[in-house]
């Protein structure tokens, strides 16, 4: 275990910041572009494990494992959101028959 | 072993997370979507982070892909039932997404927090040491976690389940 952890010594912080975002803002692109609801949500779970990702590079940075800690919570988080979500996007097939989300547009201005 | 495995990771990362968004067929997105979550475990374990590397693996790649794979199976959808959005609005959320990481990175810049990462304490992301902090300073937020978990339980079957037609 030793040489693999060395193997992120002298990797700057500023890369895993550049990383996440990357990461993070192709999830945004992906909310943006796609109408499939699951494909949606799928971009929903990028955005989650980008955040994830930088609060455990933080979290070594200053060696505190609150932020590990909130990895975590955030995980139990998202399992929760899937669970319910993924019931929602159930319900709204066997309504309309499509999981489009340009078909649920009821509530647009 | 050296630095540039991080770096390869990372490509790697940003790569199938692209995959994701850009593959045509819903099923296809979420085996890339597992390939992505199995960067990060390899990230988490770069970062000596073992406990959140076994949760990612179990919890992510385990439990919620196979939720995604189950609904994407049950509900049938067939590569082109659902169409794509007109190109200009396609254009114009790509652009929306570069702006973002334009603007997040411009910000970090500022940040100046490009000092090399170093682990300081080996078993700071071991078992031993999260459960310590877990099950004393965090008791409170995860015992609400266990509620919230419940509750998320409840709900998805109320929701799920179909409308059982009031005879009277």
């Amino acid at each position: 275990m030793e040489n693999v952890t060395q193997a992120i010594q002298g990797v700057p912080l500023n890369h895993y910041i550049l990383l996440c975002t990357i990461i993070f803002s192709i999830g945004v692109i992906g909310v943006l572009i796609r109408r499939n609801a699951i494909v949606i949500f799928m971009s929903i779970e990028l955005m989650l494990n980008a955040v994830n990702l930088l609060l455990t590079a933080f979290s070594v940075q200053h060696n505190d494992p609150s932020g590990q800690v909130f990895v975590f919570f955030i995980m139990a988080l998202a399992a929760a959101e899937v669970a319910v979500g993924l019931a929602i996007i159930v319900m709204i097939f066997r309504n309309t028959n499509s999981t489009d989300v340009n078909i649920l547009n009821k509530l647009k201005w | 072993m050296s630095i540039s495995l991080f770096y390869f990771v990372a490509f790697l990362s940003i790569f199938f997370a692209l995959l994701v968004i850009f593959a045509k067929n819903p099923v296809h997105s979420v085996l890339y979507l597992i390939v992505t979550f199995f960067t990060f475990t390899i990230h988490y374990i770069l970062l000596n982070a073992q406990f959140l590397a076994i949760v990612n693996f179990i919890v992510y790649m385990g439990a919620i892909m196979v939720l995604f794979l189950f609904v994407l199976m049950l509900l049938n959808l067939n590569e082109g039932s659902i169409g794509s959005k007109s190109n200009l609005i396609k254009m114009i959320g790509v652009i929306a997404g570069m702006c973002l990481i334009i603007t997040l990175v411009g910000s970090a810049r500022v940040l100046n927090a490009s000092e090399p990462l170093v682990l300081q304490t080996q078993d700071l992301g071991l078992v031993k040491n999260l459960g310590k902090v877990l099950f004393s300073k965090f008791l409170l937020p995860f015992e609400v976690s266990s509620i919230l978990l419940l509750s998320a339980m409840v709900g998805a079957v109320l929701l799920a389940k179909k409308e059982i037609k009031q005879v009277k």
